[in-house]
């Protein structure tokens, strides 16, 4: 009996731990995902002023910094009692929308495309961004494009790329320059563009990929997602919507300061990822999952229409509910073409220019909740605050921790099906890594975790025993 | 009666008024001494020690806010000695709170950050000192962060030398050493307080700032402490 580790999973933002546990035949027993690093920002937050959690979340992360931000500026408007101007609502969808294609290039293009394009059981030395500079340079070239399309967007709205300072509570504190708003526009064709292109190279090489669409959590579970009032797709505001796995309704148009009454939060003994579950049906039975594929399978429609033609034809081929893990990189292109059509429609209103873009109020309000569907899923940001506006409670629920259960079952699926104890293959050990990556996971968000890059894959024996250790680089 | 003096500041023979102090007189004529405990229009202290300069013949180092100049004075005010002293100095004072720019409302407008980018402190050599300190919200308007507190006593003086309210002062000794409002009260609870906010616009970092305002937010009129301060001297 032996057990593997994999410390740690590279190409994924923040690290995490493996452990794939063999039974005395060499077959796979037991397969965990660890996050192995705490950070305490629910903590140590208590005290500040709630006006200062947006920069202070915010620096969860460096990949999508816009999501907490935007979240936890919603959740500050909660406890300003506020209705933000309708022009600093079109600024912060906008803001998000751009992070959302940004974040989801980053994903597909730079982490993932290695796998995708290379092959699973490409030569590890090779299977990076150096390889697809060889081999596919054409897609890298529309990678970075498309991730500096977003980006720039970003900072032509808010000053900075990273850990801007625009969104604050009450609404956005400069209004759109009219200069922004006609290069963005100038730009969004050739960005939608290389979606475009994307996509049509995606669903010709998905079909080169059954055994991981048929093992990469591959299993019924409920999903979760924001939905507008008529049931589309939403990703900067809406209710929460949960489905089952067939697809039924379980919960639909749950308020944002309602969502404790859906979503419980277990906490599992080897990771320091919290592990939500859908709260009427207890742990672990109320797994669910979030982030693209659950958006997609949540909503009825996207309500743009290359989004939506995209989206029916990815449903023709997979079905309404959509339930490998490995098509959460399909359903990240759609999502992408959907950001980019409500780019064009928030900038085409006029009123989009409009210099109200902030309210000021006080405390009038002792808690407040944000949730935004940040790239990989929905993040809910809830707060309390004494009389004087001092936080004395928060609590963060990450879209990489919705995805805890799953992400752990996924990697038990995943190796039970390419792991064998006595044949470690590279290729093995890098579809593990790659079920990780589908889901696009940040540790450092999930965790609220700081440091050092990537996986490790223990093997372990029956009695826990480290047989042997494996890093993948 | 004050007389007219001559000294010479980094080798430049300048006129001086008996009484003036060589901050006072380099600043008039444009030579550049650092200070962050020193405001124009309030008493000086010498607290910072920022504004240490070397006068010939004296043996050790001179603060330059509160050292009066006196005829055939003659004052370096930059050199490596200083330069190595003022960066000790900057950071001892980062090390001493909880000073993170990056989440801090005064970031981008804050005399201490300015400084240490001036004088290229990119990292601190001594060991922090990470103080729990709290931050007091109770005021309606204002807010006072203790982590960010330099300990520069302007507040106190434009409370107590401007406004005349003395609100503001310190308890405690040495490191634990604190910014407090009448005697230890909330500042929202502090009854002399008149919430004029001239602390908050002498405050050099982002210590004291309006309520409401986000990270980089809070741009501080540092001139209207001593605007008021001129427009009294004729009373």
């Amino acid at each position: 009996m032996s057990k593997i580790t994999i410390d740690h999973v590279t190409r994924i933002e923040g690290h995490g731990r493996i452990t794939i546990r063999l039974d005395d035949a060499g077959k796979v027993s037991d397969a965990r995902f660890h996050v192995t690093q705490v950070r305490g920002f629910e903590r140590f937050t208590v005290g500040r002023p709630y006006y200062e959690m947006p920069s202070i979340t915010s620096r969860i992360c460096g990949i999508c910094p816009v999501s907490h931000l935007l979240a936890s500026s919603k959740a500050c408007d909660e406890i300003m009692a506020v209705r933000i101007p309708a022009a600093a609502r079109q600024l912060r969808e906008l803001l998000h929308c751009a992070q959302i294609v940004q974040s989801h290039a980053l994903s597909f293009f730079h982490l993932s495309a290695p796998d995708l394009l290379l092959g699973m059981d490409a030569d590890p030395a090779r299977r990076n961004i150096a390889g697809l500079l060889e081999e596919h340079p054409d897609a890298l070239r529309d990678g970075i494009a498309l991730r500096r399309f977003g980006q720039q967007v970003i900072e032509r709205l808010a000053r900075e790329r990273v850990h801007p300072s625009w969104v604050v509570p009450g609404g956005v504190n400069a209004p759109l320059d009219p200069q922004a708003r006609e290069k963005t526009l100038a730009e969004i064709p050739a960005a939608a563009a290389i979606v475009a292109r994307t996509l049509a190279l995606w669903k010709r090489a998905v079909s080169d990929f059954p055994d991981e669409i048929d093992a990469f959590s591959n299993f019924p579970t409920m999903y979760c997602g924001l939905v507008g009032p008529d049931g589309s797709l939403r990703l900067y505001d809406g209710n929460l919507r949960f489905v089952g796995p067939d697809g039924a309704m379980v919960a639909d148009q749950v308020r944002p300061d309602d969502y404790a009454s859906v979503i419980g939060e277990a906490t599992l003994p080897d990771s320091y990822l919290k592990a939500p579950y859908y709260l009427p049906s207890g742990h672990p039975e109320g797994i669910y999952r979030v982030g693209p594929l659950a958006r997609l399978n949540v909503a009825d429609r996207c309500g743009t229409p290359d989004a939506d033609r995209e989206l029916d034809e990815y449903r023709s081929r997979f079905g309404r509910i959509v339930q490998s893990g490995f098509h959460y990189h399909y359903a990240r292109l759609i999502e992408a073409t959907y950001a980019l059509e409500r780019m064009q429609e928030l900038l085409d209103d006029p009123a989009i220019l409009s210099t109200k873009v902030r309210a000021h109020a006080g405390v009038n309000a002792s808690e407040g909740t944000g949730i935004i569907e940040a790239p990989r899923g929905t993040l809910i940001h809830h707060y309390r605050v004494d009389d004087n506006g001092a936080i004395t409670w928060a609590n963060l629920i990450v879209a990489t921790g919705h995805n805890n259960l799953a992400l752990g079952r996924g990697v038990l699926q995943v190796a039970q099906r390419f792991v064998d104890g006595k044949r470690i293959t590279e290729g093995a050990l890098n579809r593990v890594s790659a079920l990780v990556r589908a889901y696009d996971p940040c540790l450092s968000c999930s965790t609220h975790a700081l440091g050092m890059p990537a996986l490790l894959l223990e093997l372990r024996g029956p009695d826990d025993e480290l047989l042997d250790t494996i890093a993948t680089s | 009666m004050s007389e007219k003096v001559k000294v010479r500041i980094d080798g430049e023979v300048l006129t001086a008024t008996t009484g003036q102090t060589i901050l006072e007189v380099a600043r008039a004529n444009n030579t550049y001494i650092p200070a962050l405990c020193y405001m124009e229009g309030l008493s000086a202290v010498g607290a910072c020690r920022l504004c240490m300069v070397e006068i010939s013949g004296v043996g050790k180092l001179q603060p330059a806010c509160t050292t009066p100049v006196q005829e055939g004075l003659a004052v370096v005010t930059a050199s490596p000695q200083l330069e190595a002293y003022r960066k000790i100095a900057l950071e001892l004072l980062f090390a001493e709170r909880n000073h993170v720019c990056a989440v801090c409302v005064s970031s981008g407008h804050c005399e201490l950050q300015t400084l240490a980018q001036d004088h290229g402190v990119t990292h601190v050599r001594y060991p922090y000192g990470y103080p729990r300190l709290a931050v007091d919200t109770s005021h309606p308007r204002y807010v006072l962060d203790h982590n960010r507190c330099i300990l520069c006593s302007r507040c106190v003086r434009a409370c107590a030398e401007i406004e005349g309210a003395h609100v503001w002062d310190f308890a405690g000794r040495g490191i634990r050493s604190m910014l407090v409002s009448e005697l230890s009260r909330p500042w929202g609870e502090a009854t002399t307080c008149t919430s004029c906010g001239k602390c908050v616009q002498a405050c050099p970092t982002g210590a004291m700032a309006e309520k409401g305002w986000g990270v980089e937010e809070m741009t501080k009129q540092r001139s209207v402490v001593s605007r008021l301060s001129s427009m009294r001297e004729g009373e």
